[in-house]
């Protein structure tokens, strides 16, 4: 996780590293004791909806000011691409050789859709990278997402759709059509939740 | 040339050259031969950024030390394997090189070096994926560790269970190996 | 000749368990662990059994309670960071006395670290790790033979004593590969019948699997006491290590695990050279082999520590021995390993010293 000073035009930037899953229960320490920086953090799937779902739902639900940039690549990247708690029903991953199934694994956990339950929420949207367009469309949201927090409005939240060619098995190019054919599919684009107060 | 009882071996070059396959079949040959065996594959992080590597001691007597930090063999299929791993083979082992894609001469003079064209010999061959098995092909023919057969049937062995269709492929590409290759006897060594 | 498979640790580890009956398996991935669930995830239905990848190590131990409770051989597998997160169940399986079997392929620490292999996590296996007066047994393979064997005699060890085991091995243990004899399982004690599963009490009084004693007020004490009766027992009967040239050894070197065998061929080499040198090398850390550390202190005027470590392991050691000889130590954490040379030239210089000298650290402690 990030935070910054906001004021003076030469910012600095601190970088904390934390336990897998955790981000949100860091950044909730440094942000309430520095409420004036801007703080955010950098998560993936298996980060943010499996090891550390306890601690994303409840920051979005205290409604804690900070940012959270959530990158969705339906697999575990780090560890060398076993299953994430995005991964697609049917979708092969080292510990699923035979595709995830809905029943046992269970299915892929739309993040945004969960969250826009809870009302500490005040933004949260669905982008990919995967496309010119959608990248510019990405980089509004998180400008956004940023500027909520300068705002005092709560909890931002923008999950990215992003690509893992190495873990999927597929060439660079497979993957940007692997986004836009199947994740978007899976994972519907646009905003969950937009609260302006 | 006369064996050592221990022989340790490091394999490296780009990932994606069949650098775990030479270093499975180094084992499984060693193995058919009844000798003790080690083998281990550099993982994570360490594989990231242009070198993957795997080590391989073969033994007649009980292996203490899985772990190899000054090879007596080395393997080594790229240019940024040769310089990693040049300077740590021990005076008086071997170096194998890739002559295809390693164009630079030995710094070292107390190492006996086998020169193989293995990028080109799977280029001929119509397949680069099997340039790894001339370099062993080569490595088998000159080191004399392990006898040919040995590893023919730990190819055999293997490809058999997982791929069948490549092993004829694969074996013409470990003779080729074997057949142009060439051996040089280390020059700043006498007495040996 | 018995068939020998080429397998890495981690494999040869999934091998092993389900060979040895086990049919439940909960894990999360981590390196250098990550073989063991992706094996698990198509070999365990393959054998019949259930594969779980859990959303964190702590669902996962919890997992493994369950599956205990409900009667099945079960197991999980981590590396450090992992297994920092499942002391909590650790604890309560130890407490409510449920047979498992818990797996540390360890890694550099403290926190994320790195994934190079360690031994730092010698005090949380063997001190504790969880809350609360409990042991785990604790298993040290140094080969994969080893690891064969003790992966499917842990299994015994827990279903006999009703103890979770672990499998204490490091990255290195994990990643190497060893030809090793496939020996079918076949138990070494005579196991009792589990007469805690929770399977419906149909035909029978309840059963209760708890960990919680409030009344009456001595009841927690009483639990205690006889968790303790048990572990003394296990001490007893537990002795587990290789002893090698220590008869006439001047200089004793101790080491568990992979850094065990590196030991141990610095211990020949330095036969070699004519030193009076000798390995204790233990098989099982809890509860420790104390006798032959006893027996050697009588003849040896040094004993030397390697581990992977700043200094943990080197704690019992002195402690059998009633810190009764001049102990050396060398190691350092963060994912150093040993070389045969740097130990051997350590008992070179003990060897030649003549009396005995102020117990002197090579690296910092
Ligand atoms: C407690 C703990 N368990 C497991 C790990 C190993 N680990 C590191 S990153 C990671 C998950 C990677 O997946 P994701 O969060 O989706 O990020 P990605 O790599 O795909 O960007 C895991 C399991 C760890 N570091 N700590």
């Amino acid at each position: 996780m990030n935070w910054e000073s906001v004021s003076g035009s030469s910012a600095q930037r601190r970088w904390d590293e934390c336990a897998h899953g955790r981000p949100p229960a860091v950044a909730t320490g440094i942000k309430r004791v520095l409420p004036d920086r801007i703080v955010f953090t950098y998560q993936g799937d298996g980060d943010l909806a499996a090891i550390g779902t306890a601690e994303t739902i409840h920051a979005a639900n205290r409604g804690e000011n900070i940012t959270i940039i959530f990158v969705n690549n339906a697999i575990y990247g780090m560890t060398g691409g076993q299953m994430a708690p995005t991964t697609m029903i049917g979708q092969w991953s080292t510990t699923t050789p035979d595709g995830r199934g809905r029943f046992g694994e269970g299915g892929p956990i739309r993040v945004c859709e969960m969250l826009s339950a809870l009302g500490g929420v005040c933004y949260l949207e669905r982008v990919s990278v995967s496309s010119p367009k959608d990248v510019m469309k990405a980089k509004k949201a998180i400008k956004k997402a940023f500027e909520n927090q300068i705002a005092g409005k709560g909890f931002s939240l923008v999950e990215v759709l992003s690509m893992c060619p190495t873990d999927w098995k597929l060439s660079p190019l497979e993957a940007l059509d692997f986004v836009n054919d199947k994740m978007k599919a899976a994972f519907p684009l646009g905003v969950f939740k937009d609260r302006q107060s | 040339m006369k064996q050592p009882t221990q022989t340790r071996i490091i394999i490296a070059g780009f990932g994606g050259q069949g650098i775990v396959l030479i270093g499975n079949l180094i084992a499984r040959g060693a193995l058919i031969e009844g000798k003790n065996v080690t083998g281990m594959v550099a993982y994570g992080a360490e594989m990231r950024g242009g070198t993957a590597y795997a080590t391989v001691v073969v033994s007649e007597d009980e292996i203490a030390c899985p772990f190899v930090e000054k090879p007596d063999t080395a393997i080594v299929l790229n240019r940024p394997s040769m310089d990693k791993f040049e300077p740590a083979v021990q005076p008086g082992g071997l170096i194998l090189v890739n002559t295809s894609l390693v164009q630079r001469d030995l710094k070292r003079m107390d190492i006996s070096t086998i020169f193989v064209a293995a990028t080109e010999i799977a280029q001929e061959l119509g397949n680069l994926k099997v340039a790894n098995l001339a370099a062993l092909g080569a490595f088998i023919q000159h080191s004399g560790l392990l006898q040919p057969q040995s590893i023919q049937q730990a190819a055999e062995d293997l490809f058999s269970s997982k791929n069948p269709k490549l092993l004829p492929l694969n074996l013409a590409a470990l003779k080729a190996g074997m057949h142009q290759s060439r051996f040089m006897e280390a020059v700043g060594l006498t007495g040996r | 000749m018995t068939e020998k498979i080429l397998l890495k640790g981690n494999e040869l580890l999934v091998e092993a368990a389900i060979e040895a009956g086990c049919r439940f398996y909960a894990g999360y991935p981590i390196t250098p662990q990550n073989e063991v669930p992706e094996m698990m995830s198509w070999r365990m239905p393959q054998a019949g059994g259930v594969f779980i990848q859990a959303e964190s190590e702590i669902a996962a131990i919890n997992m493994i309670f369950g599956a205990s409770a409900a009667g099945a051989r079960c197991m999980t597998s981590s590396s450090s960071p992992g297994i920092s997160l499942k002391q909590e169940g650790i604890s309560y399986i130890a407490a409510a006395e449920l047979p498992c079997v818990i797996v540390n392929m360890q890694r550099g620490g403290p926190g994320l670290g790195n994934i190079r292999a360690a031994q730092g996590d010698y005090f949380q296996a063997v001190k504790g790790g969880g809350h609360g007066d409990y042991h785990l047994i604790v298993l040290v393979p140094a080969t994969l033979g080893e690891l064969y064997d003790l992966t499917m005699h842990a299994f015994d060890y827990a279903d006999y004593y009703r103890n979770p085991v672990m499998i204490l091995g490091d990255g290195i243990l994990g990643q190497m590969a060893e030809p090793v004899e496939k020996r079918p399982y076949k138990p070494i004690l005579n196991l009792p019948p589990k007469e805690f599963v929770l399977d419906g009490c149909k035909s029978r009084p309840p059963r209760v699997i708890k960990t919680l004693y409030l009344h009456p007020a001595d009841s927690l004490v009483r639990h205690n006491l006889h968790l303790q009766e048990k572990y003394a027992q296990i001490q007893r009967e537990l002795c587990l290590y290789e002893e090698y040239e220590t008869d006439d050894a001047e200089v004793v070197v101790s080491a568990y695990g992979i850094t065990g065998r590196v030991a141990k061929g610095a211990v020949k080499a330095a036969r070699k050279e004519g030193l009076k040198a000798g390995l204790i090398r233990p098989l099982c850390v809890w509860p420790f082999p104390a006798q032959p550390y006893q027996r050697a202190a009588q003849k040896a005027r040094h004993f030397l520590v390697v581990e992977m470590s700043h200094g943990q392991f080197i704690e019992d050691v002195k402690l059998a021995m009633d810190c009764k000889r001049p102990t050396s130590f060398l190691g350092k954490g963060g994912g150093w390993y040993p070389m045969e040379e740097e130990i051997l030239e350590q008992i070179r210089r003990l060897a030649g010293t003549k009396r005995k000298p102020a117990a002197k650290k090579i690296g910092k402690r």
